[in-house]
Formats: structure tokens, C-alpha cells, sequence
């Protein structure tokens, strides 16, 4: 195994880190020279990940341990393993996937502007740090590490939120966010806390295989209070409504790098559920509980993206539904897996679920970043100001359109390729929630068309800002995302064999080896 | 309730003290007191985990094999908890003077801009 490749876990968290606290400086220099500086380290990373994927895919898909640290050896002769691990099976390589293509896209986005704003330094060095922590948090084989991750998004992404100071709506929806993710990383801390009193341990498999003997009234409590924590980060009915505050007032390409911080917390949810309990805890009531919860969010965000009339807000209303979706698949996975005779259509929701995931990043991607184009040519994020877009943006509007289509799931696009292995497996379980899940789509579908109608068609308004084109990099990252929307609906069999299956395989039945990866190598 | 368990109620108290200024205070500053309080709570939680009677600090390198030794594990926890919670309250705080510059007010209820 060559050095590159061994190293390549911390890599993907030290070189954006490294930038970000780079840009400032780099930002002295020039504008320019900082915008490039930025596109290199988003590449660099860009490439760290998709060559850790290809050799984790070509070696078998059999979990990468990296350890930070060794053995503490006293002279007394006591000999412990002091160290700190990030642990990559399926399902990390999946996320971080989905997180390179976020980055990259929203890097992309951000390289050109019309005209410089005030605190693009800010901006860049904090998207750098926010990729930091969603890399980390999918990577990270230790609880407590976890939860520092988990405060660099909150940190980062509060940041993102609030960083435009002189407009007071984004403060207050910073405000907001930033309360929320306090709460829920304290009560992760917690978690932590309880169960590191309990075993005397933090790293994850460890962990699992302690309350592989039967869960304690402890290991209920911190079960709770991680799945409330997570949940309420992912941007789950009831605690979702700083979603919508926090993706309608970031910009354009912070919103998908917001979108990606969503479901590296949904990640952490499936982490704890299937790996650190799994086997050992997994009561059918708990599946009921997230696919309770998860036909709420649809609903919700459905119901509330159709009265909204600020475009952000509206894709975001959306975004929140689509959690909705990807919760209700692994739910019924969950209930799947957990029932006295396991069933097969619960896999098939897990790589439903999880496909979704990487398709609702690519086309809640490419309507927020076609959106912060749209605002910034109208002048104004209410749609009732628009109209006409059409005649000046063809590719925004062709973005735009490709996406909406693919959100509400509209074949041959991706979210229906998605949607369809939810519908069916759901189906099984119970037809009402499919029907519900299929209602929810078509509603969807409406929404996006008469925000399509509004924004889009219609005679030309006056555009208040200078008729220039849109910058070349703007396109690219919008057709980056299109050509992923396009291609996972063409070929979606292709991509989930490849990628989804060993994503899924690692929730269904990967825990053992999860565990095995780290503990056969422990040796005192 | 033993002297040991002290800790746990008053942590415990804490955290729920400081979710009662979260969700009952209308004042910005007073909700962000009730998440710093809700953080000490936690924090000295942690700490009450580490704790060992008449354990030693694990800095002697010669000490003597026999004493009990306290893992400084939940130690180093809870200061990277304490640093990260400085940062989240002066950013919090900071979302606070700039809401009170835009809106003249520190009232939750006055602030609504976003709504539904």
C-alpha cells in the first residue's frame, strides 16, 4: 500500500483545513490569486477523495482503519492503546463521496463573482472549514471526535449563515441555527459522556461490541439523546424549522455544502443506530418512531413549500422534505432488519435511502446554486417580483428545470430511480405511507412548476443588475451537478451496484466487520 | 444520596435550569445564558465521570506502579468542550449585537422576520 493511499484519510481532513486558515493569507495577496488558491485545495481534496474511493472500491470494500497515535507503555509495564482512529467502511466512503461533490461544486461556484462582494475571504476560509467537518464526522471511528466535528460544521456553518452582518435577516436566522446546533451537539456531548462512564471507552466499535451484551438503562438514555441530537441537526419535523432559515438566507453555495452538513448528521443517526446499537438494541418501536418521524418532515415540507413565496425558502422547504424521504427508506429498512424474519425489500430500502441521499445533494444542489442566480439577476427573492428569466438564462433555466424535475421525481432523472426503490420497498411494509410518499412527490411537482412558472416564464421584467453573462465556473459546477442528476437516472443500476450496495451492505450487515476491523488489530 | 452522587444532581439541575432560559426566556442574552448553563452542566458531568477517590494524576513517570492512576481522558474532554463552547457563545453573542444594531430590540417575539 503505497504512502499516498495509507495517508489519505487525514489528508481529506488536513488539507482543507489547512486551507482555510490558509485563505486569509493567500486573500493578502490578491483576489484572484485567492479564488485559484481555493479552487486548488477543493481539487486537491476533491482528488484525495475520489482516490481513496477507487482503491476502497477495487480492494473489496472491506473497512480502512487509519490510527492517529500508538501505545502508551509505562515503565511499570503497562502497556494501553492511546489513539484516536478514523474508520472508513461503505457507508463513510458513500458520504464522502457525496461531500467531495458538494465541495467541488460549491467551490466551483463561488470562484467568479460579478462583482467582489465584501467578506468573500470569510466565505471561502469557512466553506473550507465546513468541508473540514463533514469529511470528519463521516470518518471519525471515535464518539468524542465525533461531536468535535460535529461543532465545527455548527461553528462553520453559523458562520456562512450569519457572515453577511449588514442584512439583519441573516443574523436572525444565524441566531436561530446556531441555538438549535448548541442543543444538539450538547446533547451528543452527553451522550458521550454517559456512555464513556459506563465502558471507559469512546472509540465506536469498542463501544459496540460493550453493548453488544444487552443495552442498559444508560445505553436507552444516551441512545436518546444522540438520535434527538442528530435528528434535530439533520433537520427533522419537529426541530426543522431552522432548516429552512438557515439554507434561505446562506448563499447560493453555501446552501449545498448546508445540504451536505444535513446528512453528514443523518449519517451520524445511521451510525448509531445500526453500528454502536445494531444487533444489541434495535426495538421495532424505535423504527416506527423515525418513520413517524420521517412522513411528518415530507409532509411538512411539502405542505410548507407550497405557501412559500420566497424562492430560497421554497427549495429549502423542499430540502427538508427530502430528509423526509431518505428517513423513511432506512427507516423501514431498520423495521426490515429488525423484524423476527428479516425481509429483503428492508435492503432495498436501505439503497433506496441511501441513493437518494447522493441525488437529493445533486439536485437540491443545482436548484439552490440556479436559484442565487436567478435572485441576484432579479434583485429580489420574491417570486411574485420575478419573471422572464427565461428570455436572458438559458442554461440557469434548463439547470433549473432539470432539477425540479428530478427532486419531485420525474423519470429517466435520478430521483426517480431513487424514489421508485423507496416507493416499492415502503410498499411492503405498508401501502399507506407509499401512497403518502407518492402524493407528497406530485404535490412537490406543482410547487417547483408554479415557482418555474412565476421566476421563469412570463415577459422580461427589468433586470436590475448590469446584463453580463453568467461566469463560465458558475456553469460548470451547475453542470457538474446536471451531468450527475442525468447520468445516476440513466444508469442507475450501474451506480448502485457500485457504490449504493456496499453503502447499504455496511448498515444491513457490516457491524460485525465494522467492529472486527478495529478490534482484531487491538492486541492489548 | 451520597456525597458522590452530589455532582450528578447538580449537573443534572443545571441542564435543566439552563433548557428552561432557553425556552421560556424571550431575551436573546438570557437564551444564550441558558445554553452556557446547559454547557456546565454537561461539562461538569464529564468531569464527575473522570473522577477517581484518591486517584493520582498520570504525569509521574516513576511514580510507583501501585497507586491508582486516573485516566486523563475525560479531562482533556472536557477542556476541548470548554474551548468549543467559548466559541459558540462569543459567535452567539456576537449574532446578539448584531440583531439588537438591526432591530433595536432583544426581544424574541419582536424579532420575526422569518416566519412560516
Amino acid at each position: 500500500m503505497n504512502a499516498l493511499l495509507h495517508h489519505a484519510p487525514v489528508l481529506l481532513v488536513a488539507v482543507p483545513l489547512l486551507g482555510a486558515f490558509a485563505v486569509p493569507l493567500v486573500g493578502k495577496l490578491g483576489s484572484g490569486l485567492r479564488r485559484f488558491f481555493v479552487g486548488l485545495i477543493a481539487l486537491l481534496t476533491t482528488a484525495i477523495a475520489g482516490y481513496l474511493a477507487a482503491s476502497f472500491y477495487a480492494a473489496g470494500a472491506s473497512p480502512i482503519v487509519y490510527v492517529l497515535g500508538g501505545r502508551l507503555s509505562l515503565p511499570s509495564g503497562m502497556v494501553a492503546p492511546i489513539r484516536i482512529m478514523f474508520e472508513l467502511d461503505g457507508l463513510s466512503v458513500f458520504m464522502m463521496l457525496i461531500t467531495a461533490l458538494a465541495a467541488l461544486a460549491a467551490v466551483l461556484y463561488t470562484s467568479s463573482f460579478w462583482k467582489e462582494r465584501s467578506g468573500a475571504t470569510l466565505k471561502d476560509s469557512l466553506m473550507l472549514l465546513l468541508i473540514v467537518g463533514i469529511f470528519g464526522m463521516e470518518m471519525t471511528g471515535d464518539l468524542f471526535n465525533f461531536f468535535v466535528f460535529l461543532e465545527i460544521t455548527s461553528i462553520a456553518a453559523c458562520s456562512l449563515v450569519g457572515f453577511r452582518v449588514w442584512n439583519g435577516r441573516s443574523q436572525e436566522a444565524a441566531f436561530k441555527v446556531m441555538t438549535l446546533y448548541t442543543l444538539s451537539g450538547l446533547f451528543v456531548l452527553l451522550a458521550v459522556g454517559l456512555l464513556y462512564g459506563q465502558y471507559g471507552g469512546l472509540n465506536i466499535a469498542y463501544l459496540a461490541t460493550m453493548i453488544g451484551s444487552g443495552a442498559a438503562l444508560v445505553d436507552k438514555i444516551a441512545l436518546g439523546l444522540l438520535l434527538t441530537g442528530l435528528a434535530m441537526k439533520a433537520g427533522a419535523v419537529p426541530m426543522h424549522m431552522w432548516a429552512p432559515d438557515a439554507y434561505g438566507e446562506a448563499p447560493g453555495a453555501a446552501s449545498i455544502l448546508l445540504v451536505a452538513n444535513s446528512q453528514a448528521s443523518l449519517y451520524g443517526l445511521f451510525r448509531v443506530l445500526f453500528t454502536l446499537y445494531g444487533s444489541a438494541y434495535s426495538p421495532q418501536s424505535l423504527a416506527w418512531i423515525l418513520i413517524g418521524l420521517a412522513v411528518l418532515t415530507i409532509i411538512v415540507g411539502v405542505t410548507m413549500a407550497l405557501v412559500q413565496r420566497d424562492l430560497k425558502r421554497l427549495i429549502a422547504f423542499g430540502a427538508v422534505s427530502q430528509i423526509g424521504y431518505m428517513m423513511l427508506a432506512v427507516g423501514v429498512g431498520f423495521a426490515a432488519m429488525t423484524a423476527l424474519q428479516p425481509s429483503d425489500f428492508g435492503f432495498v430500502a436501505l439503497q433506496g435511502g441511501l441513493f437518494h441521499m447522493i441525488n437529493d445533494a445533486a439536485c437540491i444542489g443545482l436548484l439552490f446554486l440556479a436559484a442565487g442566480i436567478v435572485i441576484r439577476r432579479a434583485g429580489t427573492r420574491d417570486l411574485q417580483g420575478m419573471g422572464g428569466i427565461a428570455h436572458d438564462l438559458k442554461w440557469t433555466t434548463a439547470f433549473f428545470m432539470l432539477g425540479a424535475f428530478a427532486l419531485a421525481g420525474m423519470p429517466p432523472l435520478n430521483g426517480f430511480a431513487s424514489k421508485l426503490m423507496i416507493y416499492e420497498s415502503t410498499f411492503r411494509l405498508s401501502p399507506v405511507l407509499a401512497i403518502v410518499a407518492i402524493l407528497a412527490s406530485i404535490l412537490l411537482l406543482a410547487v417547483f412548476l408554479r415557482a418555474f412558472q412565476a421566476a421563469f416564464l412570463g415577459p422580461r421584467t427589468e433586470p436590475t443588475d448590469v446584463m453580463r453573462p453568467v461566469p463560465i465556473s458558475m456553469l460548470v459546477s451547475m453542470g457538474l451537478l446536471a451531468l450527475v442528476v442525468v447520468a445516476f437516472g440513466l444508469f442507475p443500476g450501474f451506480f448502485v451496484d457500485r457504490i449504493v450496495t456496499p453503502a447499504a451492505q455496511a448498515l444491513w450487515s457490516g457491524r460485525d466487520a465494522y467492529i472486527q476491523a478495529v478490534m482484531s488489530g487491538m492486541g492489548g | 444520596m451520597t456525597l458522590g452522587q452530589v455532582p450528578f444532581v447538580v449537573s443534572a439541575l443545571l441542564v435543566v435550569i439552563g433548557l428552561y432560559a432557553l425556552l421560556f426566556k424571550r431575551n436573546l442574552i438570557k437564551m444564550v445564558i441558558g445554553v452556557s448553563i446547559i454547557e456546565t452542566g454537561v461539562n461538569l458531568f464529564l468531569v464527575t465521570v473522570g473522577y477517581r477517590a484518591g486517584g493520582q494524576a498520570p504525569i509521574y513517570t516513576y511514580s510507583d506502579p501501585t497507586t491508582l492512576r486516573v485516566l486523563p481522558t475525560p479531562q482533556a474532554l472536557t477542556l476541548t468542550s470548554i474551548v468549543i463552547g467559548l466559541a459558540t457563545t462569543a459567535l452567539l453573542l456576537s449574532f446578539v449585537v448584531f440583531i439588537h444594531r438591526h432591530y433595536q430590540t432583544l426581544d424574541a417575539e419582536k424579532i420575526k422576520e422569518l416566519k412560516g
